[in-house]
């Protein structure tokens, strides 16, 4: 697969081998940074951050990453300070935007609207999150992550927490799971489970799958434990959200069962599903994860840039 | 009852083996509707050895676009269309649902893309049987019912 030039868009477009390839690339540039401490293989080129609706962390992770390489960044960081104010098509903002820059990085509230951007853009577009539908980067940096902490990612016991229903992370990271061999656990409240399309597909693909309420009984069992928060405004009804909020926390006294080489992730930001008295433990990854979002996306910007 | 007599046309499509009720969905759809000039017949719950009741629509003076057969075919996948010329059948063929949509199928999504900038719509078809699309932009999946109301 010729990198250059390629979107990131959706995990759909990609195979269990551009996973592995985009993993490895951010671990041999994750060993360099750590030797050379700065990289200039981008130097001289330019990414544009297209903000259309504020994320500061992935914004940051992003022109990090850009810095990292030796790259310098332009962009925004919502669409109140812009042209699409004033109704400029998406379209023509990307016409103008590529005219300024290599590679583009987009976050838009409208799901397709990185789709849209790459079609419109001659240079690669990188989904940063379209609406409630993708969010590629997030889940490359999980999978790395979780292969950094175990050296591998088959042959693992992974559980997924809280809202699966709603949680654009967590379909993402079982539909790539689906590549390895894993076993699953979705631990969520009843109101909350995951998807029944998207569990026929893990089960077609040969995923074990196991459906659950019970965290306390389920956590001896796990490698793993990916955490999400349970969001508001996901939900239509008020009633409904405080039926489940706060249905599940992880602290000390549920992780005494817990296998001592259990790892803890979160997408971040976290509300209170996770006691901060388990960020002193070993089996916090979740700080780790954040920063295994640069050397992924150092790796995503320089491929497609084509200077790696 | 024998076959059942309706006027037969000189020029134009007679589009058969409609599952029963759909017919109305096709003209619909089409615009036939809407006055263009020439006869328009519809037969519904006719008697059929493969269907059991089916409809059949014809319409004098008008062939039917590409787009116009997808069309028919999202909606009625059994359909087949005769072309008719000099009261004879011409050409006859079946409807099949292509491998992507494009173009005649708005996004049941409020808030994708495709629904708010320009573009032109595009579907996979994910399944035909019961048919299912999946959005080229949102990546949501359409069902039968959601496909009708949009097309
Ligand atoms: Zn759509």
């Amino acid at each position: 697969m010729d990198w250059k030039g390629r979107d990131v868009i959706s995990v759909r477009d990609f195979s269990k081998e551009d996973i592995e390839f985009v993993l490895n690339v951010a671990e041999r540039l994750e060993t360099e940074l750590n030797e050379k401490g700065a990289l200039d293989y981008a130097k001289g080129k330019i990414l544009a951050t297209l903000f259309f609706e504020p994320s500061t962390r992935t914004r940051l992770s992003f022109e990090s990453a850009m810095h990292r390489l030796g790259g310098s960044v332009i962009g925004f960081s919502s669409a109140a300070s812009t042209s699409v104010k004033k109704g400029e098509s998406l379209a023509d903002t990307i016409k103008t935007v590529e005219q300024y820059s290599d590679v583009i990085v987009i976050r838009h509230p409208m799901e397709g609207a990185a789709r849209l951007a790459a079609e419109v853009a001659d240079i690669p577009v990188i989904n940063a999150g379209d609406g409630s539908n993708q969010h590629p980067t997030q889940t490359l940096l999980d999978l790395y992550t979780i292969k950094r902490a175990f050296g591998r990612i088959d042959g693992l016991t992974i559980g997924l927490l809280g809202d699966l229903k709603y949680g654009r992370t967590v379909h993402s990271l079982a539909e790539a799971l689906a590549f390895y061999d894993v076993e699953l656990y979705l631990i969520s409240p009843e109101l909350l489970r995951m998807p029944k399309h998207i569990i026929e597909e893990l089960r077609e693909k040969g995923v074990r799958i196991h459906e659950t309420t019970d965290l306390e009984g389920t956590i001896p069992e796990l490698d793993v434990l990916y955490v999400t928060r349970i969001q508001r405004e996901r939900f239509p009804d008020e009633q409904e959200y405080l039926k489940v909020k706060g249905s599940y926390q992880v602290n000390c006294a549920v992780l005494k069962k817990a296998k001592e080489s259990l790892r803890i992730m979160h997408p971040l930001p976290r509300v209170d599903e996770i006691h901060p008295e388990v960020d002193r433990t070993e089996h916090a990854l979740y700080f780790r994860q954040v920063f295994s979002g640069v050397p992924v996306r150092m790796a995503l910007l320089g491929l497609t840039l084509g200077v790696l | 009852m024998a076959e059942l007599k309706v006027t037969a046309i000189r020029e134009g499509t007679v589009i058969d083996h409609i599952p029963a009720g759909k017919g109305l969905k096709v003209i619909e759809i089409l615009r036939l509707n809407r006055p263009n000039g020439g006869v328009l017949l519809l037969a519904s719950n006719v008697h059929s050895g493969k269907l059991g009741r089916k409809d059949i629509v014809k319409i004098e003076g008008k062939f039917l676009s590409e787009e116009e057969v997808n069309k028919i075919a999202l909606i009625a996948p059994t359909a087949t269309v005769n072309i008719v010329r000099d009261y004879k059948v011409a050409e006859k063929f079946k409807v099949e649902v292509p491998d992507e949509i494009t173009g005649i199928l708005r996004c049941a999504n409020p808030n994708c893309v495709s629904n708010h900038e320009y573009t032109v719509s595009k579907f996979y078809v994910v399944s035909r049987e019961p048919l299912k699309v999946r959005c080229h932009y949102c990546e949501r999946t359409m069902e039968e019912e959601e496909i009708l109301g949009n097309l």
